[in-house]
């Protein structure tokens, strides 16, 4: 359809958090699913308001705990009793209950570090650009205001209709294109210029 | 189960249950607000003069530190006091002690998650981040203590020339394994509840250092709800996760003690006993912070007297926890009739030198003072709650000073026995480590915020954030 993405989305703008589970229940509800809200804290049901179904993180934790016990376990078998076979203590050499304690902590790291890791990579983290960071207001995102962004690449997608139907939501604050890309030099100068396209409630 | 700490005996009966519900989320603050004042201090214009005192005072102990340090590597660890007998002393007196205050942080920050205790939001990023710096403080100590610390990777199991691997049935590789997985975990769940603030700060500083130093630090969050969903899942199970670690740790670094035969170390009771104390000086560490900060940062809504009273409560019942084991030692060692024990605990009680008036004080500060603290006027009292938090925390040193050097003068060979004395570098290596957090605990208050903002925003009434109207 499009050949070249001039814009990443239609982004409104709102005060408080009740106005944007209107706003993206509306939305949903309207057929949009390529789009994503904004907010300074979590929102419970937000997520799940946006059709985000329940996420593959807890999966991977229990993967990485598993690798890190049994990897853990092995370790210390195979350097105690294959490796390097010591008596200490007349204890046979596969003591296992001493190898608990480290096959537990290997455990707790290995599952540690694949939930903080999964949580970014799912999230596609570290990304220290992208389109909404063009948008001025969109500062305020993680401070006060909420944002719901309704992309371009989504099927019912269309500049028109899509501005006029997020034009309808309930006490939105104004409505602003996402540019895909700003012009270092243009960058200055239109930040200061760009004025909320659509209506001002 | 979930109520249990906010429950206010000194309520009236007709106070509402509303008021109750808001006691713990600051008055009369919105988003902004919270945001505003929290960012703030951090890019605010200007460093206070008092802030360069405090770091100047922290600077001059860490000095000390390293120059103990310095004269240690020269020197080798005949310069502190330890002799044949008593091996370790100070030196794992006080890796015991710093680590164990650093358990409050993550009790506070995973337990209480898991609990639902909103209260833990005002100070639950103050208390990871003394774990980080209690935990780097004790590190040191058990690395200097190796006699030829550059050698400290041996205690890694990575295949080597010497074709050697460390002992696994061995407590001390137990512990470098706890505590270095300890200290991972909880850098990592101090920073990951650190990304949507450091978002914030990126968002709001004016300065283009800023913007990048904090922009590379908030690893480009933009706040999406997609992401929070993920970012709250993967939270929790790290709350989950941390957890059971944090009650290992301290059970391992018991083990050093319990796994060995010594007299009044050989004892089953110590992996519980441990973990008790640990909450007990690290909340008692909380306190001591807490306090002065929320003066000097002008926090005082964030951090309120009801945030001070529900620590002094559990400050109480550590002391009772911790208390337990301190009769259950004496009482096992009574009722069991070993001989060496039954002397090792006598030393302890009535016994000689410098031990018994050790004793008796540790008791006045662990289980006596504390004691204050069933009294609503006391718990709500500054001043009380800062004293008694320092007693804590200095009888808490002293019992694992006893601890360690009662067994180890009089184990089971009388022709061994010997008195351990403090060097000067001893009480220098200790007291200089204090510098050391000092210096990260003050340079953390300048430069992150101190305080979680976007857990504090979802705390407000009327923003359906996760905590919000339990």
């Amino acid at each position: 359809m499009k050949t070249e993405q001039k814009f990443f989305g239609l982004m409104a703008e709102f005060e408080t958090v009740d106005a944007l589970f209107a706003a993206t229940r509306r939305a949903r509800q309207a057929g949009y699913r390529e789009m994503d809200a904004y907010t300074p804290y979590a929102v419970e049901g937000l997520a799940e308001e946006l059709g985000e179904s329940k996420s593959r993180i807890p999966v991977v934790v229990l993967i990485g705990g598993l690798v890190g016990a049994g990897s853990g376990f092995l370790m210390q078998y195979w350097s105690m009793a294959v490796d390097y076979p010591f008596n200490a203590g007349g204890r046979p050499l596969n003591s296992w209950p001493a190898f608990i304690p480290v096959a537990f902590e290997m455990m707790i790291l290995v599952a540690s570090i694949s939930a903080f890791l999964s949580m970014l990579f799912m999230n596609d983290l570290p990304r220290p650009h992208h389109p909404l960071f063009n948008v001025p207001q969109f500062a305020r995102a993680s401070q006060d205001r909420f944002f719901l962004c309704i992309e371009a690449t989504d099927p019912q997608f269309d500049p028109e209709r899509t501005l006029e139907f997020l034009s309808g939501a309930a006490s939105h604050l104004g409505i602003v294109e996402v540019p895909m890309d700003v012009e270092p030099a243009a960058k200055e100068a239109e930040a200061s210029e760009r004025k909320p396209v659509g209506v001002m409630s | 189960m979930a109520s249990a700490a906010s429950v206010n005996p000194t309520n009236l009966a007709g106070q509402s249950a509303a008021s109750d519900e808001l006691r713990y989320v600051p008055v009369g603050h919105t988003s902004a607000s919270v945001t505003e004042k929290i960012s703030e201090l951090v890019l605010g214009k200007g460093t206070r003069q008092s802030w360069y005192v405090m770091f100047a005072a922290g600077t001059f102990l860490f000095g000390i530190f390293s120059a103990v340090v310095v004269y240690l590597l020269m020197k080798g660890v005949g310069i502190w006091g330890i002799n044949v007998p008593v091996g370790w002393c100070f030196a794992i007196t006080s890796f015991v002690w710093w680590i164990g205050i650093g358990h409050a942080g993550t009790l506070i920050s995973a337990i209480l998650v898991l609990l639902h205790q909103k209260w833990r939001t005002s100070i639950n990023r103050i208390a990871e981040a003394m774990t980080i710096f209690a935990v780097m403080c004790a590190g040191t100590f058990p690395l200097l203590h190796l006699g030829r610390p550059w050698y400290f990777f041996w205690l890694l199991p990575y295949p080597n020339t010497m074709k050697l691997w460390p002992q696994f049935r061995s407590a001390l590789v137990w512990d470098v394994f706890a505590v270095s997985t300890y200290f991972t975990v909880s850098l990592m769940f101090w920073y990951m509840g650190m990304i949507p603030d450091f978002a914030t700060l990126r968002d709001r500083a004016v300065n283009r250092r800023w913007q990048i130093v904090y922009g590379m630090l908030a690893m480009g969050w933009r706040n999406s709800a997609r992401h929070w969903h993920r970012y709250q899942m993967a939270y929790l199970l790290l709350a989950g996760l941390a957890t059971p670690l944090v009650i290992s740790v301290h059970s391992v670094v018991s083990s050093d003690f319990a796994i060995s035969l010594e007299p009044g170390w050989h004892e089953t009771v110590f992996p519980p006993y441990f973990v008790a104390g640990a909450l007990l000086s690290g909340f008692a560490m909380v306190i001591a912070l807490s306090v002065p900060m929320r003066h000097y940062f002008g926090v005082q809504d964030f951090i309120s007297v009801s945030h001070l009273e529900v620590m002094a409560k559990i400050l109480l019942a550590t002391s009772f926890f911790t208390s337990y084991g301190y009769f259950s030692e004496q009482f096992i060692t009574w009722i069991s009739g070993e001989t060496y024990d039954k002397y090792v605990y006598l030393n302890i009680l009535i016994g000689f030198k410098q031990y018994a008036v050790i004793t008796w004080i540790t008791l006045f500060c662990v289980f006596i003072a504390p004691q204050l603290f069933w009294i609503p006027r006391f718990r709500r009292n500054e001043k009380v709650l800062f004293s008694v938090s320092i007693l804590v925390l200095a009888g808490m040193w002293m019992e694992r000073y006893l601890l360690i050097a009662t067994s180890l003068s009089r184990d089971f060979l009388p022709s061994s026995w010997g008195i351990f004395q403090p060097t000067i570098w001893d009480i220098l290596t200790y007291v200089g480590s204090i510098g050391l957090f000092v210096v990260t605990f003050l340079l953390f208050c300048r430069f992150l915020p101190m305080i979680s903002m976007c857990e504090m925003r979802g705390l407000l009434p009327g923003s359906r954030g996760h905590e919000e109207g339990r």
